[in-house]
Order: structure tokens, then sequence, then C-alpha cells
């Protein structure tokens, strides 16, 4: 693969991930060239698109595009299904995910992606094993974070942040207890 | 599980995303990001630390910024100071930053190296995924040299995760690919070919792309992985679907394992033991079974997942191109899928085609379809469909339906869209002509072409028409009856006007004969059209009318009228206005005779290869063509061997009315100023042979020889120069100087003695220059060589291999000083390093005689290495002596050197640096 874009439908960029180093200048122009070209793709086209020596992979979910690049030689309808997994663990994670969960927590799409492809190629199919890897990282921001935050409040004095707080501390509780069950699992 | 609950939600950050979000326009928003980055600003360079919380929301802000599109040029310290912290929060903010910000040339890889080392050494699996990820998301040399001996061991060892594991192959197969000099494998081959045992499917995956990249480069060191691939194959293909737990996609088996094993089978032939063979043809089989069963789900994802696996095992069947039966029921199954309801399975289907097209068993199977493909080239609604559909078309051409599709593609340009006309005016052309058996039918496709897609004919087209029927007496007389009704339409595109100009101006008396077409109606008709073309057009049109002047005497008067005319004489294009001056005065003075042997008819093009296949290659990037394609193997038997010689024709050529064959000997006048060019582009060559030589010839034509010898010492050279005339009779007014740029004639003193100024027949004078180099330089001076021939002038430029390193000394040293002075010359800027692809042949020896003819003192037993050169010397210049040591490392694996030089002058490091890099 070359690179990952999410943008909306009015062709603002959601996410970008190149996976071989290009210049900031090649990016905007690519970004410029897939987005006017994706957009202008008629309702229930096929999903690919021959651009210069590339295969363009591309599927609309809601508002968003989605739209990666692979080389020649690479199987384009399982490069649908890559887009579907991601598509997939953001919903599992942000539960119905919307354009803006991407949005506001674009460093979590980061992470996810992260999680499922490395270097343009797939590192992990598995959507439990991903979605296991995520919370764990969430586990452990979360452990800490409820720290830095009380931390604050003392601060600001907010009852409701407090109670946000304490309802945190809680889910991470359940979701420690949850994740130690997880691991046993796989130990056996 | 709703989002808030989620991560550390960063409050600051969030309000400054939806103040983004509420702005109204473009100026607003550039506004409010230029007062946070003034804010982030001011909090980074304020006094108090800011605690690791706030630095990982103002370096999140900043990548939100960058990513929005702005530029962002601060920041990143605090980013690696994020990298280094314990808490894994910020420490993945840190990473994500630097994976999306720093381009592999940044000043702060150093830093971020020392980083990732930590975390590759912290044994916390985390940690070590993200670290991972950040060398294979910045992927620079700097990463690759300091981790590349590091993840290997990583990968393979018993201990590390599973998830470890797989980010570590792919972390080196990102490695290998943009440093493959760097990736050592050959120790590591043998244990990770072995990881397609592995009980994890995730790490069989991971591994399996790494090897894929690898056999890729060095087939025969992973020729084992093909029996392991085949057997895991075979076990995913018959396992039941619930058997390989969450690596089940919609029913179907690890369909992303099972296409990485089909190529990576891809990358071997058919595998030789006939046991494996044959398991892997039942595993083919069974996949192709599948595809008839029932499908498990309704969902799009259980069958494109499927359809991936299929499609993927066609192109193995395919690529191994031996078992026919497999080949049918491949053409079988994609002819299913041409009348999918799926657009995209349609779409894959006609591409899949096109390569089983090529393959001689089903060839015949694929042509069978032809008709299902017209009909898709005439309903498909989506236009990457049609293309596609073009592309089979022209791919299942052959001699016995070529008038068919050619007539199908002529229809279908009538409505194409205008992006892939181009391409199918190119195709036309070239499939016209390939299986054009009677060549009027070749000439009526071309002026179809022109007439149906006139802008989009490209000069290639339309000049390779008048090629063939110049070369072709039999189509002459029927190319000029066509072209000729063709400019009867009220209006005929321009490149019609072209075709019919030159055409009517060579063979218009094969059709004057007819009173329809007299000379005059023929005349009239053309010069009709002449006032709406072009500049060029209408220079190709006074030609055709001074040839008719020859063909039809009768109607010289009437041309000579227009030429004589003002809108001709007094035109404002000196071209134009040049021609017509010139045609009329020739048709005025010349006799008959005179003018019959002048406008003589154009000989026969040499044959070459068609111009139009060269273009559809460089526009598709030939890709999608078949390889056995070209232009002229089926016209012109004769065609390889003058085909190699000739270059394509300036456009001049084929308008030319010289008589002259267009690859025959040019006029002398020409002669003269192809010399001043030629030769220096020659001499180029020439130069990179004395950078580790002394002696040698330097220029030769089929006059003149010149040859040099020169010696050195310190900072003096003596040059003498023989110059041989190689032909009977003598060179006069003969001299010869050098010449220099401004530069250089401060940095290099050159003094030529005078040489006689007449060599003999068959005679050789020698001349000899001194030179004393001031200071050290980089350009070239030039020997400017003079003489008259057989009474024209001629002018010689050879570039004079007067180099730097001419002026080494050799200096011999123990192992001890040489690493003594090496660390003296320790600043950057006086290390140069390069690294570059072997050009020869990488022997010792020769590399050994080529370092000490360069001018250093080769030492031996410095390195500890014994495989590398270590070299030493001094550059004498009258300003100074400048000490250079350098070091040579080749690395036979990759083909590769690497050469680093340390002088103490950079000047003097960068230019030996580029002179002795061209030599290996």
């Amino acid at each position: 693969m070359r690179f990952l874009l999410l943008f909306s439908r009015q062709g603002k960029l959601r996410l970008q991930k190149w996976f071989t180093p290009i210049t900031e200048r090649e990016k905007k122009k690519i970004i410029r060239d897939m987005t006017t070209l994706v957009l202008a793709r008629q309702p229930r086209s096929c999903n690919f698109l021959q651009w210069k020596d590339l295969k363009i992979i591309y599927k609309r979910y809601a508002s968003l595009y989605f739209c990666l690049a692979v080389e020649n030689q690479e199987n384009e309808l399982l490069a649908l299904e890559v887009i579907h997994r991601y598509v997939e663990l953001l919903d599992k994670y942000f539960g119905n995910v919307c354009e803006l969960d991407i949005i506001f927590n674009f460093e979590k799409a980061y992470f996810i992606l992260d999680e499922f492809l490395m270097g343009g190629e797939i590192q992990e199919t598995s959507k439990q094993m991903v979605n296991r890897c995520i919370e764990a990282s969430d586990m452990l921001q979360e452990v800490r974070c409820t720290g830095t935050n009380a931390h604050m409040d003392l601060n600001h004095t907010r009852s409701i942040v407090i109670s946000h707080v304490v309802f945190i501390c809680l889910f991470a509780g359940v979701g420690i207890l949850k994740r130690l069950g997880f691991w046993c699992f796989t130990k056996q | 599980m709703p989002a808030v609950s989620k991560g550390d939600g960063m409050r600051g950050l969030a309000v400054f995303i939806s103040d983004i979000r509420n702005c109204k326009s473009k100026e607003a928003e550039v506004k409010r990001i230029n007062k946070e980055l003034a804010n982030i600003r001011s909090k980074f360079k304020g006094d108090k630390a800011l605690d690791g919380y706030s630095k990982k929301k103002y370096v999140c802000k900043l990548l939100f910024i960058f990513l929005l599109g702005h530029d962002i040029d601060f920041g990143h310290m605090e980013a690696v100071n994020l990298l280094s912290s314990n808490k894994y929060t910020e420490k993945q903010i840190g990473y994500l930053f630097i994976s999306v910000l720093v381009n592999s040339n940044s000043d702060l890889i150093r830093l971020i190296n020392n980083a990732i080392k930590n975390d590759l050494a912290s044994r916390n699996p985390t940690f070590m995924n993200l670290a991972l990820h950040c060398i294979a998301n910045v992927g620079s040399r700097e990463m690759a040299e300091a981790f590349a001996s590091e993840i290997p061991r990583i990968l393979v060892a018993g201990d590390s995760m599973d998830s470890v594991k797989q980010s570590a192959a792919l972390c080196l197969l990102r490695l290998n690919r943009t440093s493959p000099d760097l990736v050592p494998m050959e120790e590591w081959t043998a244990r990770v070919v072995h990881l397609l045992n592995d009980q994890h499917l995730g790490v069989v995956t991971a591994a399996t792309s790494l090897i894929i990249t690898l056999a890729q480069k060095s087939p025969d060191d992973f020729k084992t992985s093909v029996s392991l691939a085949v057997t895991r194959l075979s076990r995913i293909v018959t396992s039941a679907s619930i058997d390989l737990q969450d690596y089940t996609y919609y029913f179907v088996a690890a369909p992303w394992l099972s296409v990485k094993l089909l190529r990576l089978l891809q990358c071997y032939p058919p595998p030789e033991d006939t046991a494996l063979r044959s398991r892997l043809t039942e595993c083919l089989e069974t996949i192709l079974n599948k595809a008839q069963e029932p499908p498990k789900s309704k969902k799009v994802q259980h069958s494109n997942a499927r359809n991936a696996v299929l499609l993927e095992a066609i192109a193995l069947i395919i690529h191994h191109d031996s078992e026919p039966t497999l080949l049918v029921r491949a053409c079988n199954q994609l002819g299913q899928f041409l009348q999918h309801r799926e657009t995209n399975l349609r779409y894959l289907a006609l591409e899949s085609m096109c390569t089983l097209a090529s393959s001689e068993f089903s060839h015949e199977a694929v042509k069978t379809h032809i008709e299902t493909v017209i009909s898709a080239l005439k309903t498909e609604r989506d236009v990457s469909v049609r293309q596609r559909a073009v592309d089979l078309l022209y791919a299942m051409c052959d001699r016995s339906n070529a008038r068919q599709i050619v007539a199908e593609m002529l229809g279908y340009l009538e409505t194409a869209d205008y992006s892939i006309r181009e391409e199918i005016v190119l195709k036309v052309a070239i499939l016209a002509e390939k299986y054009a058996v009677d060549y009027t039918w070749y000439v009526d496709t071309i002026l179809n072409l022109i007439r149906i897609a006139g802008d989009h004919v490209s000069e290639e087209v339309w000049y390779r028409v008048i090629q063939i029927v110049i070369n072709r007496d039999d189509v002459q007389g029927y190319a000029a009856k066509t072209v000729f009704e063709a400019l009867q339409a009220p209006a005929c595109h321009e490149n019609l006007v072209k075709v019919g100009g030159y055409i009517l101006g060579e063979f218009g008396n094969l059709i004057a004969g007819d009173p329809r077409s007299s000379p005059l109606v023929q005349f009239n008709l053309l010069h009709s059209k002449f006032h709406l073309c072009s500049v060029p057009t209408r220079a190709l049109l006074l030609s055709a009318y001074i040839k008719f002047i020859n063909l039809f005497p009768e109607v010289k008067a009437t041309i000579q009228d227009v030429l004589r005319s003002d809108s001709q004489l007094r035109n404002a294009d000196v071209e134009l206005q040049q021609r017509a001056v010139e045609y009329l005065r020739l048709s005025c003075i010349a006799s008959a005779d005179i003018l019959a042997t002048v406008l003589e008819e154009m000989p026969p093009f040499p044959e070459r290869e068609s111009s139009i296949l060269a273009k559809l290659k460089k526009k598709k990037g030939s890709g999608k063509l078949p390889e056995n394609v070209n232009g002229n193997a089926e016209l012109h038997a004769e065609e390889p061997a003058a085909a190699n010689k000739a270059s394509p024709p300036p456009p001049t050529e084929v308008l030319a009315l010289n008589p002259t064959p267009p690859a025959a000997a040019h006029s002398l006048l020409v002669d003269v100023f192809s010399d001043l060019s030629a030769p220096t582009a020659v001499a180029e060559d020439h130069l990179s042979r004395f950078v580790c030589k002394n002696n040698g010839v330097l220029y030769e034509s089929q006059l003149l020889q010149v040859g040099l010898k020169s010696e050195y010492r310190q900072n003096l050279g003596r040059i003498y120069v023989f110059y041989g005339n190689k032909t009977s009779s003598s060179f006069l007014s003969f001299s010869s100087w050098v010449s220099s740029s401004d530069v250089l004639k401060t940095q290099l003193n050159v003094h030529a003695k005078a040489v006689e100024p007449v060599i003999e027949g068959g005679a050789q004078v020698q001349q000899v220059l001194n030179i004393e180099c001031v200071t050290d330089f980089s350009d070239v001076p030039v020997l400017n060589v003079q003489f008259r021939y057989a009474g024209t002038l001629q002018n010689i430029e050879v570039k004079l291999p007067v180099m730097l390193n001419k002026f080494f000394q050799p200096t011999e040293m123990t192992s001890q000083d040489f690493f003594q002075r090496w660390k003296q010359l320790g600043a950057p800027q006086q290390e140069v390093q390069k690294i570059f692809k072997a050009q020869h042949p990488m022997e010792t020896d020769a590399a050994k005689a080529k370092l000490l003819g360069f001018g250093v003192a080769l030492l031996e037993g410095v390195d500890p290495n014994p495989a590398n050169f270590v070299g030493a010397g001094i550059i004498h210049s009258k300003s100074a002596q400048v000490g250079c040591l350098l070091r040579l490392e080749p690395n036979t694996h990759a083909q590769m050197y690497r050469l680093t030089l340390r002088t103490s002058r950079d000047s003097v490091s960068q230019r030996l640096c580029q002179l002795l890099s061209e030599q290996f």
C-alpha cells in the first residue's frame, strides 16, 4: 500500500497516512488529485480506479470517503476489505463511529490504524487482536489520566468533572478486570 | 462504549478543534491558528517547566494544525521529550508527532534514535511496538543504519511476544525497501522462512509479507519457502471455516494470509517436485471449486474476500502458465464474472483476462468472450470499466478478429470519454497497422480515426500513415483517391489536411486522369482549406504546391499566382514567407529537368519501430501491453536490423522536399554543425576513463585521432598530445589550444606550445602542454582543435582530462597514524560519503588497480575487514598541500559500494569523491 486518505464529501481531509516517503508538496498534489477524482465518480460505479501506475480503491461510508492506493500487483478486493476492517475497528472503538469522532479524536484514529497496518502491509487481520491491543493501551492511559485530571480538578473544583472522573475510575476498574480475563484466556 | 469515556480526553484540544470548526472563513481559521501557535510558542519558551500532560496537549494541537495543512516549524524538541517519557500516553503522542512530521533528513534523528534504542531494549512489548512503528513510519537511512542489525534479532528471538514479531517483520520489510544494502539477511534467512510454520497466524501473515519482498530480490535464498507456503495454504484451504477463529473473515478462512501465500508463490516457477506440485494443483482446484458453492453469507464482505482469494489463485495459474486445464477453468470462471451483477467483479474479470489473453493455452478461450466484452464497451455506465474493456479488446486482438475489434473501437471512439480518447486512437492505429492484410483497410481506418477524433490524433499517428503509404506502392493510388474524397467534406480536421496535402503532393498524379480529380480540382480543393489552417500546416501545403508544379505543369501559372500574392510573399511568418519566396523563384528559374530532380518523389523511409507504439508505452508505463506486441513485426520482416540504427525522424524530415534519403549522409553544411556538438558528448565518456590512467586515446573520428601521454609531479604536469591525420590528404590551417572557464583560469595554469599549421595525410604531430595546479579545482579545461579538411572547416572540442587527483602523491603510513589522522579530520564538512551501485564487476584486483591509478597509496592491514580498501595521499598545489584519507567498502551482496573521504578541505573531499565514485 502507498497511502490511505479519509476525506469528507466536501473534500475536507480527515486522515492521511503515507507508507512511503513523499515530500509535502507531492502530498498536497496527490490529495487534490484524489479528492477531485473520487468525488467526481458517479454513485454505483465500481470501487477501483487506475491512477498513474497505482490502483486506487475507494469506498464511501456515510459522509466519509476512504481512499487507498496500492501497487499494481495488489489484490483490489482485499484492499476493499482492508478499508472495511478499518471501519469495523473504528466502529467498535467509538461505538457507531461518525465523522465527528474522527475529527475530535484524530489521534485515536491514527493509533488504531497503526495497530492494524504497518509500513504499508497488513499487520494484524484479527479484529479481536487489534481491539485488545487498543484497549490495553487505553487502559494504560486511563489509569494514569485519572490521576492527572484529579490533580487539575483541585484547581478548578468543578463537581461535574469530579463525577466524571469517578465514572472513569469505575470504568477503568471494570476494564482492568475484563482485560485480566482476556489475558488468562490467551495464555491458555 | 461512548467515546467520551475513552482515553484521556484533552479538553483544551477539543475546545480548539471546535473553535476551528466554527470558523466561518479561511481567514478566521488562519487567525485562530496563529493565535494558538503564538500561545503554544510562549508556553514552550516560558520559564515554567511544562508538565507532561500540557506538553502532550500542545504537541497534539500542533499535530492537528499540521494535519490541517499548515506548516509547523517548532515543537519537535518537545515531541522528542515526550518520546523519552515513561508514561505510555505521552510516549504515544510523541511517536505519533515524530512519525507524521519528521522527514528523514531531520537533525533530530539522532535524538529520536536514542529514544527508540531505549524502547527497543525495554522488553516492554507496548513500548517496543511503538518504537518499531516509528522506524517503519520514518524509515530513513540513519534509522536503517542504527537498527538494521537489531531488528532481525528481535524478529527471530524465542522470547519475543507475537505482536512484537509482527511489528519487527514489517519494520524490517520497510527498511529493506528503503535501504536494502543496510539490511543483511544472509544469516537470518532460514529462521525467517521458518516463521511460515509459526502457530500464530498474525505472525505468519506478517512474515509472508516480508518474505515476498525478500524473495523478489533474491529468489534463490528463499526457495525453501515454496514448500512451506504450499503446505500452509493447503491447510487453510481445507480447514473448516471456524477452525481459524478470529482469522476467519466473514466465513472465509484467513483471506489475507491466503492471498499473501499465493503472491509468494508467484515469485517462483511451478514447483519441480511432483508431490508438491500436485498438492498445489489440488489447492487451486479447491479454490476454484469453492467459487461454485452457494455463498455462506449474503454480505458483500463474504463474497469480496472469497473472490479476492479466487482471483489471486487465478493470477498464480496465469503466472505458472503450465496447466492447460486450470487455465481454461480460470478463463471460464472469469467469463462468469464478466456478466456478474457486481460492477467490481466485471472490472476485475476484464483486468485479469487481459493477462490471460497473452497465454497461448488460453488465448483462444479468451477470444470466445469477445461479444460480452464488446457489449461491456457499449453498455457499461462506468468509464473505468469501459477502459478495461478497451484494454482487453486490444489484448485479445489477432489476425482473425482484428477487423471486428477495430471497427468496434472506432465506433466506441465517437462517444468515448475525452480522457481515454487519445489512448484508444493509439491502440486502433497500432492494431490497424499490425494486422493489416490489405493496406486499403489500414488507410481507411486511419482516415476514419482522423475524422472521428482528429484532435486526439497525435503527430506520431499521421507521420506513420505517411511513412507506410510512401513505402508501399500498392496503396499509393488508393490513398490519394481516399484522401481526395475525404477532403471534400465541408469541415475536415486539420490533421486530414496535413495527410491530404502530403499524399496528394506526392501521388496526386495517380488520380489526375479522372476529370473529377484533375490537377486543378485537386489544387483548388487543397487551397480552399489553406486559410483555415495553422502555420505548420500552411507550410506543408506550400510544399505540396511546389510539388504540384512538378507533377502538373498545366497548373504552374495558377500556383505561381498564389505564391506571388501578398499574403504569401509578405507573410508575417518568416517560415511561410521564405517558402513562398524560394518556391516561387525555383519554379521561375529552374528547367523542367531540374525541377523533376529536386522535386522527385520521396524515397522510402528506413524501416523502424513504430513511434506510435513507443508513445503508447510511454503513456501507459507499458504495464498493460502484452510483451510480444511489436508494431512492425508482422508487417516488415526485414525491420529489426534497420530499426536499431534509425532514430525517430525529426518532424521536418517527414515534410522535407530534399530528395536525399533521410538516413543517408548529411549535406556538408550540416556536417560542420554536427561536428561541433557530437564529439563533445563522446569526449565526456572518454573523460571518466582518464581519471585513473594517464595515457590513451582521447578522441577519434573518421578524420582525426587524438592521443595523450601525461606525467605529473607534485603540483606540475606535462601532457603530450598527439594528433594523427587518418586521411590521405593534408589538414590545413591546423591549430589547437586549451580554454578554461574564468574560475578555472585562476586555479589551473595551462600553457600550450604552438603546433605546425599543416598535418600531412597519415602523419602525426605532437603538442606539449605544461600544467600547474595553483589551488584545488573542479572544472575541466577544454581542448579545442580546428583545421580545414577538403575545403571545410572542422571544429572539435574535447574535455582535457586534467583532474584534481592527478596531483596526488601517495603516502604510506601505519595503522596507528592512519586512525590518528582520521580522527583529526572529524569535522562534518571534511568528510564526504557516498553510497552507490557498482557499475562494473566487483573484483578486488580491478578495484586495487583503480585506486592506485587514482593516485593514493593502498594501506594493507588497516581496516579490520580485509575486503575493504583504505588509502592515503597528498594533493599538491602551489598554494597548499591537502592530506587525504579514503575508505572504500564493497558490499558484493547488494552490489553497492560505500566510499568515505576525509581531507582537510571540504571542496577537495567533494571533488575527489565525485571523481572516484564514478569509477566503480
